[in-house]
Parts: structure tokens; C-alpha cells; sequence
């Protein structure tokens, strides 16, 4: 899994049936230190995650699918949940 | 999955069984500044209805051929929605 940040949203509206009814975010990775490390994706929302939230992100497609309860679907990113803490040892 | 620009189509007359019927489009890769970012990829169009100039979200791997009808088939990225906006 990866930590992101939600940045923003995306909208649409011809997309695939998996997608209908589905909140996109716009999330910056971040590094171990919790800067953005320059890399993004494009995640559904399944927790209720709002902009500028540090999220869990899970991007493989078997879990993708498995929580969005849809097989086949062409999906990977989905937010998993909102981090309220995160430490690093030295 | 990340964002995309359609930039081109190809058309191929001989392809892998499965892939009959299946529209390909070259999609230049953005970063979330909407920047071109790395190389173009070949997507197959998974929503039917992408053209040229248009913006749109791909995905990539093994997933991607899960936005055909028929899923078990060679293709890496595809195009799984069209754009209206995106706010950041």
C-alpha cells in the first residue's frame, strides 16, 4: 500500500460501469518522510475522504476489486482509509 | 490510474484473436499538473467513446485488458474514462 495526499477530484462521466457513482481523488505519493515523492494516481473513494487528507492508499487490482465487489473490473487505486498518525524511526 | 491525453489512433488489420473490434489509441501520460510526463502508450479504448485531443484517465497492467468485453487478452493500458474535470 502506499500514503498519499487527496489534492483534488476528478469527474466523469463516460467512463467504465465500475466508475458510476464513484468519487475520484487526485493523490500526490508521498515519501517515507511524508513529502510528495513526485508521483500520483488517481484513486476511488470508498472512505469518505475529503481534499487534503493523508491517505492509505492500495493499488493492485485483485484488492481493488474485491472491495469495489465487481469482477472483471479495470480498476487499481482506491483509497482505503485516512491516516491519523504515521512515525518513522531514524 | 493516472491521467492521459489522447494523442493519435492506431489501426492494425492482423491482431491477436480477442482483440478483433477493439479501438487503439495513443495516450501521452500527465502528471496530475496535466504535463506531458514519459512516453506515449497504445491504450485500447475501454470506454468507446475517446478521441483525439481529449482528456482521460487510464489504467495500467493486468487490469487493463478487465475493461474489454473479452478480458483475457494482450493489452496493458487502457483508457477506463473520459474527463469532464478535474479540480486540484
Amino acid at each position: 500500500m502506499k500514503v498519499g495526499t487527496v489534492v483534488g477530484t476528478v469527474v466523469s462521466t463516460i467512463n467504465s460501469p465500475v466508475f458510476d457513482n464513484r468519487k475520484l481523488l487526485l493523490c500526490d505519493l508521498l515519501d517515507v518522510d511524508g513529502n510528495p515523492d513526485g508521483g500520483y494516481v488517481i484513486a476511488v473513494d470508498v472512505v469518505d475522504a475529503g481534499v487534503g487528507e493523508r491517505v492509505l492508499i492500495i493499488d493492485e487490482g485483485n484488492s481493488a476489486r474485491q472491495i469495489v465487489g465487481l469482477d472483471p473490473a479495470p480498476i487499481r487505486a482506491v483509497v482505503v482509509g485516512i491516516v491519523d498518525a504515521m512515525e518513522v524511526e531514524d | 490510474m493516472q491521467l492521459g491525453r489522447v494523442v493519435g489512433t492506431v489501426v492494425a488489420t492482423v491482431k491477436t484473436p480477442g482483440l478483433e473490434g477493439v479501438k487503439f489509441l495513443i495516450v501521452q501520460p500527465l502528471d496530475r499538473h496535466q504535463e506531458p510526463n514519459g512516453r506515449p502508450v497504445v491504450a485500447a479504448d475501454g470506454v468507446h467513446m475517446a478521441g483525439p485531443g481529449e482528456l482521460v484517465y487510464i489504467v495500467g497492467s493486468r487490469e487493463a485488458a478487465q475493461a474489454l468485453p473479452n478480458t483475457f487478452v494482450p493489452v496493458d493500458h487502457a483508457i477506463v474514462g473520459i474527463v469532464d474535470e478535474v479540480t486540484s
